[in-house]
């Protein structure tokens, strides 16, 4: 039976309420039986849980104090995270939001199918919501999962407005577990969001603190002699880009948090000895992704972006901003283990504790090394390819039924189609591969569309670059971009060998059931992302959104969008309103995303399937970058 | 010398304040203690997936200096605008024994013409200074981030009767540490013409070369001192020996360097 994430005595009065600074002690406790008192009081509430298919949420503006310093948080209902909104999936959910702050608002609910009108995008879906007014949304719940809800309005996700959306299922759960707790990650400046945004356009690197030194040079002749490090380094030196700019904001301003909770308040949950425990992690910070492990336990993934996906067992896992994961862990034994998110650039981490008594707690780990870019995040890379094949072969421990050429190894399949894409970006390609690539395009393609590769096995389109990427606004190109589906992503790819920990990567994802629309995409759009770091622009295909044509689909098409990530920053790119099919290496089982992790340098590929009229929002989810990398999706 | 002592001390005082608001916590902040203040600078007007673009401005102090033996030294600029489009205001100011020797100001239209350069278009003043004239220049120049990360800032100057000159400008940084940073950076001039009244004789004018170390107490507050070497060449240098003045200088700096 399921023990669900209720932490209703935690819902006290809001005179009662005080809330929590990175200097308290005391832990939050979750999964505490209602009525008895814990020291949830003492350091602040969690987000109360909402269930019905009925909700009054109310926007406004909330004291808090996250870091010894008051600051003012927008808020739902009173809480950072707002409440999580509990659903069954078949209801029809309404819900009515009312603004009571100066400005406009929205919410939109991420990840949800629903009609565009519903979607809470200000400009898009609706006019957004005025101060004093109250928006009903209403639409009925397909689908059942962990998600999440966030404002769409100016830089107010930035300011507290987001919390966990939890769907049960109309049919039995296949994910069992004994206890079930939401764990929501975000990122809390005490700076306004748009005197960031103006420091970022002002000088890019201003939140940078692990720059290039003297030190760092002098390290490196040492190691590898004059001659070398003056090799190794000309090419940033001559592009004027720098190998340590791995995330725009960083620990320099933010405070990361788990469900609201700075890491020295420490929230914690509560399990027995042998209980199952379901986490649902859901990234809902600004600009920060972070890397998920419990030192001590496996984690199982049984779910994706509220998709239950064939369970994977990893020890640790990188969740984009925006992303959710389900995970399931079983702790043997009678001792407290840390869950420790750090972020992807090694400046602070958000932590918790799961523990089978409110005293207990476990060592935090000290964080990992911090990563520096390599010459394959600038999509130059003559090396990438082969690995990524590797890793096709080690991990994919998956039943390849179900290909016609069933001969066939799929770790090989894999390393070839990757080959060849890294071929076709090369300018001297005097290569042989190309006779290979003819050979095995011409292998499994039999359909009306050969030339734009098997559904499921991703894009087989050279990269191309459009004109409009050789402007003011783009610092790069990848020339050779890797392909990002079996990449752990930076800082991650050597721990299976320098620690031992198997981390997840897409290429490891295979949906649970069945994939539903079988059919051959009928066309391919090939979208990059571009951007300039030293101007702070950001843009797919060199064009900011306030400048681009939307892009039209026809309603009904299955189609290809292949991303090309021509910047040296892991972007998060989120559709709205339809299913980013991931295409994993399983035709049959094809995971759906909402939010897809593009790889610095890399490409990746997911098919959609145009099923919902209207305007939809598509972008990149890092806040800051939101402005000029994103598209208006129009079906039609 | 009592003006460095002066400045040394005022820096140190404010220096000292920063620290104190920055050492609670690993944070620049300078912000008023406002409980509201992580609130400002939203926009009023309705919100459209934010598809406005942001014009601001920054002013940057690149070096507020005092110099030995009475000198002292402004350069700084300002832009306001967009991301390709921008108004500059560049200033240059040095005083030497208690008497401005030159002062200029320009107005510059900026455009971004590749992903690290913009070209700026505009009018330099001269302002007229003791035993001087005033000088008006059409600008054209060039500012960006070179290869090797050298920040570039060159400019041809077209004024009144066909007269001409040209700047070229680059700063390097070098992080010791993250707060520490090291400078070197050095402006050429040129003239193409003989102008007793300014002091300038055509071909290579001058050079100076500085030399500076800055602490980082925020990204935007940066005290340094320094040394600054000048030298006046050619027909420069000529009129500057018949007036009895030096044509070679080494002096030791103290300065901020900042922006907002």
């Amino acid at each position: 039976m399921n023990r669900f994430f209720d932490p209703s005595s935690k819902t006290l009065p809001v005179s009662r309420r005080r809330f929590v600074t990175g200097v308290t002690a005391g832990a939050v406790i979750a999964g505490l039986p209602a009525g008895k008192s814990s020291a949830a009081e003492v350091a602040g509430p969690l987000p109360q849980a909402l269930r019905g298919n009925h909700f009054d949420l109310h926007i406004n503006y909330l004291p808090v104090n996250f870091t010894g310093r008051a600051r003012t948080a927008v808020a739902v209902n009173g809480s950072v995270p707002g409440p999580v909104l509990r659903w069954k999936e078949g209801d029809t959910v309404t819900l009515n939001v009312t603004n009571h702050l100066a400005h406009d608002t929205s919410i939109h609910w991420h990840g949800l199918i629903l009609p565009s009108n519903m979607d809470g995008v200000p400009g898009l879906s609706f006019n957004g919501i005025r101060p004093g007014e109250t928006f009903t949304y209403q639409f009925p719940v397909t689908q059942s999962g962990t998600y999440w809800y966030h404002s769409h309005s100016d830089f107010q996700e930035q300011i507290g407005l987001y919390g966990a959306i939890v769907i049960d299922p109309a049919a039995p759960d296949p994910v069992a577990s004994d206890r079930d707790y939401v764990v929501l990650l975000s990122d809390w400046s005490d700076e306004s969001p748009h005197d960031i945004y103006a420091k970022l356009k002002k000088e890019g690197h201003y939140y940078n603190r692990r720059r290039r030194t003297a030190g760092d040079l002098w390290d490196e002749i040492r190691h590898k002699g004059v001659a070398q490090t003056w090799r190794d380094r000309k090419m940033w030196n001559e592009m004027r880009m720098s190998d340590r700019d791995i995330s725009d904001v960083t620990g320099y301003t933010y405070t990361y948090l788990m469900n609201g909770q700075t890491p020295d308040a420490n929230w914690s949950a509560l399990f027995k000895r042998g209980e199952k425990i379901r986490l649902r992690i859901i990234n809902g910070a600004a600009m920060s992704i972070f890397d998920i492990r419990i030192p001590g336990l496996k984690m199982t993934v049984v779910a994706s972006d509220g998709q239950n996906i064939e369970p994977v067992t990893v020890d640790e896992f990188r969740i984009g901003v925006a992303e959710t994961y389900d995970v399931v862990v079983e702790p043997a034994d009678d001792r407290a283990y840390t869950l420790f998110a750090q972020t992807i650039d090694r400046s602070g981490f958000a932590r918790g504790t799961l523990t089978p008594h409110p005293d207990l707690r476990a060592e935090v780990p000290a964080m990992d090394y911090a990563p520096v870019l390599t010459h394959r995040d600038m999509g130059m890379d003559h090396t990438g390819h082969d690995m990524g094949g590797m890793a096709a072969m080690d991990h994919s421990s998956h039943n390849m039924g179900g290909m016609d050429h069933s001969g066939h190894d799929m770790g090989d399949m894999d390393h070839s189609a990757h080959d060849m894409r890294g071929m076709q970006g090369m300018d001297h390609s005097g290569h042989d591969s190309d006779m290979d690539h003819d050979q095995h395009a011409s292998h499994h393609m039999a359909g009306r569309n050969s030339d734009l590769g098997r559904a499921g096995f991703g894009s087989n389109a050279p990269v191309k670059h459009h004109l409009s990427e050789y402007g003011p606004g783009v610092d790069m190109r990848a020339e050779m971009p890797a392909n990002g589906l079996h990449d752990p992503g930076i800082g991650l790819r050597d721990h299976q060998t320098r620690y031992g920990r198997r981390v997840l990567t897409y290429g490891d994802i295979r949906n649970l059931t069945p994939t539903i629309d079988r059919r051959e995409p009928e066309r391919e759009i090939q979208l990059h992302l571009t951007g300039n770091m030293q101007r702070y622009m950001w843009s797919m295909d060199g064009i900011k959104f306030s400048d681009a044509e939307p892009l039209m689909l026809k309603y009904g098409e299955r189609l290809r969008i292949n991303l090309v990530n021509d910047t040296m920053m892991t972007h998060p790119i989120h559709l709205h309103g339809m299913w980013s099919e991931l295409e994993t290496g399983d035709p049959d089982f094809i995971p759906r995303k909402h939010t897809v992790l593009v790889q610095p340098g890399s490409t990746i590929s997911y098919l959609v399937t145009a099923d919902a009229y209207g305007r939809w929002a598509y972008h990149c989810h890092l806040l800051y970058h939101m402005p000029g990398m994103f598209r208006e999706v129009r079906v039609v | 010398m009592k003006k460095i002592l002066t400045l040394a001390v005022a820096l140190a005082s404010v220096s000292a304040q920063a620290q104190q608001e920055h050492g609670h916590h690993d944070h620049h902040s300078r912000e008023p203690t406002s409980a509201m203040s992580n609130l400002e600078h939203a926009p009023n007007q309705p919100d459209h997936v934010m598809d406005h673009e942001v014009l601001l401005t920054k002013v940057i102090i690149d070096q507020l200096e005092v110099r030995e033996h009475d000198g002292s030294a402004l350069e700084g600029s300002l832009w306001f605008g967009g991301d390709l489009n921008k108004l500059w205001l560049k200033t240059e100011v040095e005083r030497e024994n208690g008497e401005t020797e030159n002062a200029e100001l320009q107005a510059l239209y900026s455009r971004a013409v590749a992903p690290y350069w913009d070209l700026q278009l505009g009018l330099r003043h001269d302002f007229k200074l003791e035993g001087g004239d005033s000088r008006n220049w059409a600008t054209i120049g060039l500012n960006g981030l070179a290869p090797y990360f050298f920040e570039v800032d060159s400019a041809l100057f077209l004024g009144e009767d066909g007269d001409s000159a040209l700047r070229l400008e680059a700063e390097y940084e070098l992080l010791l540490t993250q707060q520490w940073i090291l400078s070197p950076e050095i402006e050429i001039n040129f003239y193409g013409q003989n102008d007793p009244g300014t002091n300038t004789g055509s071909g290579l004018s001058d050079i100076e070369a500085g030399l500076r170390l800055r602490y980082e107490f925020t990204p935007q507050f940066a005290p340094y001192i320094g040394v600054n070497y000048e030298k006046k060449f050619g027909n420069t240098a000529n009129f500057l020996r018949v007036e009895g003045e030096v044509i070679s200088e080494t002096t030791w700096v103290i300065g901020l360097h900042a922006w907002l």
